[in-house]
């Protein structure tokens, strides 16, 4: 089964360029904002959209992840509005993936066959669920691959090579390396030590690998995109909309765009010439 | 529901960390290599006589165990009904019952050559008990502790301060226990190579609420001898707070297949289990999935993690351990409330009828040991796990109750 990311990183590789993936909070600032948001990315140069499912307790997740979800929460964003947004970015966009990133509790609340069939209907095309290790698999990962969605699962630099199999086994559409041990916005990645550990999960699988946490700037794209097939962008995206909020913390006309023009700047970073792995 | 009673209750977990439908392994990919190695490191360890040897000498020359198991007279003649016995964890070195695990943890983290150890806490009552044996042991210490718990246990944030331990101070969320557990978590998989996280209570992932509760079964193992000295005979109900629940089952766990054996647990009602103030997770809470594990969690109905609320910062916990969750659905554990103003009455009551000043933990069970025991026949052998001394909750205390004590 060949699904909108499969597809989209087969044009990528076509095109001889790694691919920028861009998180962004659902319902950050508010539902209509982050809608309008998610809609600029694809025009701005993201070529796979992650959308965060906001939690109260995101434990794998730095201050500013952390701090969007609470905006969004705050603003009365739930499960079902969140299937929304993606209902409503499908209207105009039947290309782009939809990943669709956080922890498993909501899911769980919502109930599992309940959400797989709904985020399926409205155009999802993966999950990563931080909480939910390979030992889990029996929770969403194998009835969200019957249901025909991806199970993009994280490798980081602990998952050593006995541990790498169990890991990529029922793992599809990409594998998404963590490139630090630490959580999302820490320190940046070191290129030169990610290049060997993107190497090394390579020999054990032939699935695109996404390289992400710490990414900020279109310099550290480029150089991360020499070894991998996207890059992921998250804790600078969701800063820059904090830091386009009103003193009460609302949208403002500068929301959509400041995310839009740093998105285009990263995009650089995998569209100045072709940088894509051989 | 009908749920099939298994022949064993002391059996658990599986393989897999399950206890029935609760439990599990529900971590980021990071961790999951290092819980893995402990799960190891533990089984080891627990197949070590050396290491039982070490442990042995440590719990009764530096612990000062066994604690006694105390025959609270007045406080029986005051109820008219059961012979109510405490088990005097309060007596512990760091006064409480805390130390039981640390101990066993922080010789683990030696053993696995982890310099850097990690907890988080609420009451601050681990927090002291892993400041002590890291300072002892020659360890890091780094404790997570609510913003909002830092401000009402003060003495603690001191004795982990004098011990040589760093106090982060944790300022997301609620700024309580659970956020604590999350900012230690976000340590944890920052600094996974050299470092041990050392877990309080009977909840997170598989292999915790395992080892933490064959750590703290000493207390059950232990009242069992004394109080078949003591008595000739096995005693008829125990009972214990529950906040994640390490000191009730410790208590409780050698005694699950004694089934004639009445065993309840009392969880923080708050202000009330109806004022929505509360961190009672079997009576007001439902399964979910948080901090590794599955279990019985306070949370809305998008699944998102609502604030306990608790007098007592030892039980402000959303959620509580998977084993009692899963002897709450079996029906082996009778699960009560107390509010934070029976507490309080307990507290009072406890401090002058026995001479003990209790933690505002345990005063949760004492106080419905008020609606149990004078119901009960007098030759009706009870005994209450005293958790931990009041100490550090004087201040706290009289400001409930206006200033005075």
């Amino acid at each position: 089964m060949t699904t909108r990311i499969d597809t989209r990183f087969a044009d990528l590789k076509r095109e001889g360029r790694a691919g920028l993936v861009t998180f962004i909070m659902a319902g950050d600032p508010d539902p209509k904002t982050s809608l309008a948001i998610v809609k600029a990315l694809p025009k701005a140069g993201a070529d796979v959209i992650e959308i965060g499912m906001p939690f109260t307790d995101p434990m794998a997740d730095g201050p500013a992840i952390q701090a969007a979800g609470l905006r969004a929460l705050n603003a009365g964003q739930d499960m079902k509005k969140t299937l929304d947004l993606v209902r409503a970015f499908r209207k105009d966009d039947a290309a782009t993936p939809i990943v669709l990133m956080g922890y498993y509790n909501p899911i769980y609340i919502y109930g599992v066959p309940r959400f797989l069939k709904d985020a399926k209907s409205v155009g999802v095309d993966g999950l990563i669920i931080v909480d939910l290790p390979p030992e889990e698999d029996d929770e969403l990962c194998l009835p969200a691959l019957k249901a025909g969605l991806n199970f993009i699962r994280l490798a980081t630099p602990t998952t050593d090579d006995k541990r790498l199999p169990a890991v990529l086994a029922n793992t599809s559409g990409f594998v998404y390396y963590v490139s630090i041990t630490g959580i999302t916005g820490a320190a940046a990645p070191d290129a030169a030590k990610v290049g060997p550990a993107v190497a090394r999960i390579k020999r054990h699988t032939k699935l695109p690998v996404a390289v992400g946490f710490g990414v900020r700037t279109a310099q550290q794209v480029r150089a991360l995109a020499a070894g991998a097939e996207a890059v992921v962008v998250g804790s600078a995206l969701v800063s820059v909309v904090k830091d386009s909020l009103d003193k009460t913390g609302k949208a403002t006309a500068k929301t959509v765009k400041a995310v839009a023009g740093l998105v285009s700047e990263l995009a650089t970073g995998v569209r100045g010439g072709k940088r894509g792995p051989k | 529901m009908t749920v099939q009673q298994p022949n064993s209750f002391r059996t658990g977990p599986d393989e897999r960390g399950h206890f029935g439908n609760y439990g599990g392994r529900f971590v980021a990919e990071t961790l999951m290599p290092n819980i893995l190695a402990l799960e190891q490191a533990y089984a080891a360890a627990k197949a070590d006589p050396a290491f039982q040897r070490e442990m042995d000498g440590h719990l009764k020359n530096y612990v000062g165990r066994p604690s006694p198991l105390y025959f609270a007279e007045r406080m029986t003649a005051h109820f008219g009904g059961a012979k109510i016995y405490f088990k005097r964890e309060d007596l512990n070195h760091t006064g409480a019952h805390k130390v039981n695990n640390v101990l066993g943890q922080i010789m683990l983290a030696k053993r696995m050559g982890k310099p850097r150890v990690i907890a988080e806490t609420g009451a601050g009552m681990h927090g002291v008990a892993t400041a002590t044996l890291c300072a002892k042991f020659g360890l890091d210490c780094i404790v997570y502790m609510g913003a909002v718990d830092v401000g009402r246990q003060q003495p603690n944030v001191q004795r982990m301060h004098a011990l040589g331990a760093k106090v982060v101070p944790v300022e997301s969320g609620a700024r309580t226990l659970k956020d604590a557990m999350n900012e230690a978590l976000r340590d944890w998989v920052t600094n996974v190579a050299d470092t041990f996280y050392c877990i309080g209570t009977v909840a997170g992932p598989h292999p915790y609420p395992m080892m933490v509760r064959d750590f703290q079964s000493i207390i059950g193992f232990e009242t069992r001898e004394q109080m078949l000295e003591a008595e000739g005979r096995l005693p008829d109900s125990l009972i214990a707070c529950i906040g994640g629940g390490s000191n009730a089952m410790g208590l409780f766990h050698p005694f699950l297949d004694e089934r004639q054996i009445e065993i309840y647990g009392v969880e923080a009602a708050g202000h009330g289990l109806k004022s929505g103030k509360h961190a009672a997770s079997i009576a007001g809470g439902r399964p979910g999935v948080l901090h590794g594990n599955r279990t019985y969690l306070l949370m809305n109905s998008d699944g998102q993690i609502e604030e306990a609320h608790s007098i007592s910062a030892g039980l402000d916990y959303p959620g509580i351990g998977p084993e009692h969750a899963w002897l709450n659905d079996l029906g082996r554990i009778k699960f009560l409330s107390a509010t934070d103003k029976e507490a309080l009455a307990a507290f009072q009551l406890c401090s002058r009828l026995e001479g003990i000043i209790p933690a505002l933990e345990p005063c949760h069970a004492l106080a419905k040991i008020a609606q149990l025991a004078p119901k009960k026949p007098k030759d009706h052998l009870m005994v209450l796990n005293l958790s931990g001394r009041g100490d550090k909750d004087l201040a706290s205390v009289a400001e409930h109750l206006g200033g005075k004590l």
